[in-house]
């Protein structure tokens, strides 16, 4: 603020004294430079970092799809040949669908649950804190120990969970030895681990809402349902749209706990996208055709992404 | 009143739900090996051993894993730090041409998911001869343009005067940025460290790409090979799990505030 009014008031002065002007003039120049070497010197770290080490591997992932290379020789320019192998590779085409069934299990149950479990956080009563503090500790703890551990309650054998199905006289399935329990394990320990963290975006969401919208309602003779449908859905509209638009983003990169649980197996049966390309580019060599496979990726996500921002001006109300 | 109660049993059905595991996992790591080759045996430790603990290091440079994932997130949460503070400072409080467009870059970087860049993010490090070091493991973790928004929203709160009378005084913007500004956006800066050491304890695609001997391994990617390993001594697995989530457990029981506000500020953005 302070430079624009110097540069101002030294206007009207330029006028009436000629010698001074030019000496101002240059000095609000001088400011202006001082600022832009200030800006480029507190900008350097970080968008050399990002330059360096983020935008310029995106552009090169697209570079990098065009070329035929095992990263010993020398990369072949074979323009879209990898994406044309992708479209009759039944392994990623596999890949791809079994992604798709994650989230299509996923999604629904860390948002129904998160929310079940905001719901019922959302009141001013004694050790809410410390509730909450138990649903958030599976979210602060890595994937890894999470896939570990759930791998070993679902052990077929000797995990706690058949242990368990067993006392009640249930059968428990193979889980992620069975090539159709596999992925239904996956999805388990997801929503296991990622059920706070919608829960504590929704609870923040909930606690912005007018109690006395609420008690009006009420008033009005609305029951918990028509409460939900009609005032608490709408108003949290825009938090549930976030963590939709983050769940969805994430769960196309789902990686860690599918390497760690399944390796993609039993069989390929819970392969998926990123362990293709992980795969691909570093246990066949192939880094051309895994930048294609990733290159598609991306553009997915893009592409639900925004057609997600498109269709929430359907549902979600912003005040 | 019975509304309460049911509200009471359910969360802490849920509550079982989230602890259960962990428990069990507790319980598992302090189980000898002959308790735990037998179906039938209790489900209690009789009685509780920590051998399991005492393995971990056999097969594995398990404690030099534990210490490179300290050092690791250590430094890569200072500079973090350091590299989004600066840039929120000019963000925040300079005027030049091009901040805006600058600005919507970096927010765009935030679209790129790291498996996306994986390949090209490793042959850089190759041409660079970092991979398997720990300057590779570190790069592309040192920025974060979360953080450089979060920390931009927490300067923006801040009032301008503080600067002026600060330039009256005679002060630089290096001396605004670290003596004035810095030190009253602490809360902010608490937010992010504890969001950056969570991620980067926790990553795995990364370090489980660049790292390739055991020495540079972080616990995760350590913890992954354990299982390879030790396919059925489940004791030593869990034991090794117990010993990732301490440390984030211990963070998180004492700077609990900061976690919450750090996950629901990414709510906020939206």
């Amino acid at each position: 603020m302070t430079e624009p009014r110097t540069a101002t008031t030294a206007a009207p002065t330029a006028r009436a004294n000629a010698p001074t002007p030019r000496v101002r003039r240059s000095g609000a120049a001088r400011r202006r430079l001082r600022t832009a070497v200030a800006a480029a010197g507190f900008l350097a770290p970080s968008l050399l970092l990002l330059l360096g080490f983020w935008i310029g591997p995106m552009l090169g992932t697209a570079w990098v799809s065009l070329q035929d290379w095992n990263l010993i020789g020398v990369p072949t320019f074979v323009g879209l040949d990898n994406y044309t192998e992708l479209l009759g590779d039944a392994e990623f085409h596999a890949a791809l669908g079994h992604t798709l069934a994650y989230l299509a299990g996923y999604l629904p149950l860390v948002l129904v649950c998160g929310l079940a479990v905001a719901l019922l956080l959302d009141a001013k009563l004694p050790a809410m804190t410390l509730y909450r503090a138990t649903f958030f500790l599976p979210v602060i703890s890595s994937w890894v120990a999470v896939s570990l551990l759930w791998k070993w309650l679902l052990n077929p054998a000797d995990g706690l969970v058949n242990r368990i199905l067993g006392a009640l006289g249930v059968p428990g399935p193979g889980w992620w030895t069975d090539p159709d329990w596999a992925m239904p394990s996956v999805v388990l320990a997801s929503v296991w681990k990622d059920v706070g963290f919608v829960a504590v975006i929704l609870l923040a969401g909930l606690q912005a809402i007018p109690r006395d919208l609420l008690e009006a309602a009420a008033l009005d003779g609305a029951g918990w349902w028509r409460k939900l449908r009609s005032i608490t859905l709408p108003m949290i509209s825009p938090s549930l749209f976030f963590v939709t638009v983050i769940s969805l983003i994430n769960g196309f990169q789902v990686f860690d706990q599918v390497w760690v649980m399944t390796e993609g197996g039993p069989g390929g049966a819970s392969s998926v996208v990123v362990e293709q390309i992980v795969n691909n580019a570093f246990s066949y060599g192939r880094v051309g055709y895994a930048s294609a496979m990733s290159i598609v990726l991306f553009a997915v996500i893009l592409l639900v992404t925004l057609a997600q921002l498109r269709l929430q001006r359907r549902w979600v109300h912003y005040e | 009143m019975s509304r309460k109660i049911l509200r009471y049993l359910a969360l802490t059905l849920g509550a079982v739900a989230m602890l259960g595991p962990f428990a069990w996992m507790l319980i598992t790591s302090l189980t000898g090996d002959p308790q735990l080759a037998r179906v039938d045996a209790p489900l209690l430790p009789d009685p509780p051993t920590i051998e399991p603990y005492g393995r971990l290091g056999e097969a594995f440079p398990f404690w030099r894993f534990a210490a490179n994932s300290v050092g690791v997130a250590v430094v890569s949460t200072l500079l973090q730090l350091f590299t989004s503070a600066t840039a929120a400072y000019a963000f925040s409080r300079l005027r030049f041409r091009g901040s805006g467009a600058v600005f919507v870059l970096y927010l765009a970087t935030m679209m790129i998911p790291m498996q996306v860049i994986i390949v090209p993010l490793f042959i850089e490090m190759r041409h660079l001869g970092l991979v398997d070091s720990y300057a590779g493991l570190l790069l592309p973790t040192i920025v974060s343009s979360f953080g450089v928004f979060m920390l931009r929203q927490a300067f923006l709160a801040l009032p301008m005067e503080l600067d002026e009378a600060a330039y009256v005084d005679g002060a630089g913007h290096l001396r605004v940025f670290a003596q004035v500004l810095l030190p009253l956006v602490a809360p902010a800066l608490a937010t992010f460290a504890v969001f950056a050491f969570m991620s980067s304890w926790n990553a795995f695609l990364w370090p489980l790409v660049i790292a390739q001997t055991e020495a540079h391994m972080t616990l995760p990617v350590g913890l992954s090979l354990l299982q390879g390993r030790y396919s059925t001594a489940w004791n030593v697995v869990m034991a090794g799990s117990t010993m990732s989530v301490l440390p984030i457990l211990a963070l998180y029981v004492f700077a609990q505030r900061y976690v919450v506000r750090g996950i629901t500020f990414t709510g906020i953005k939206s």
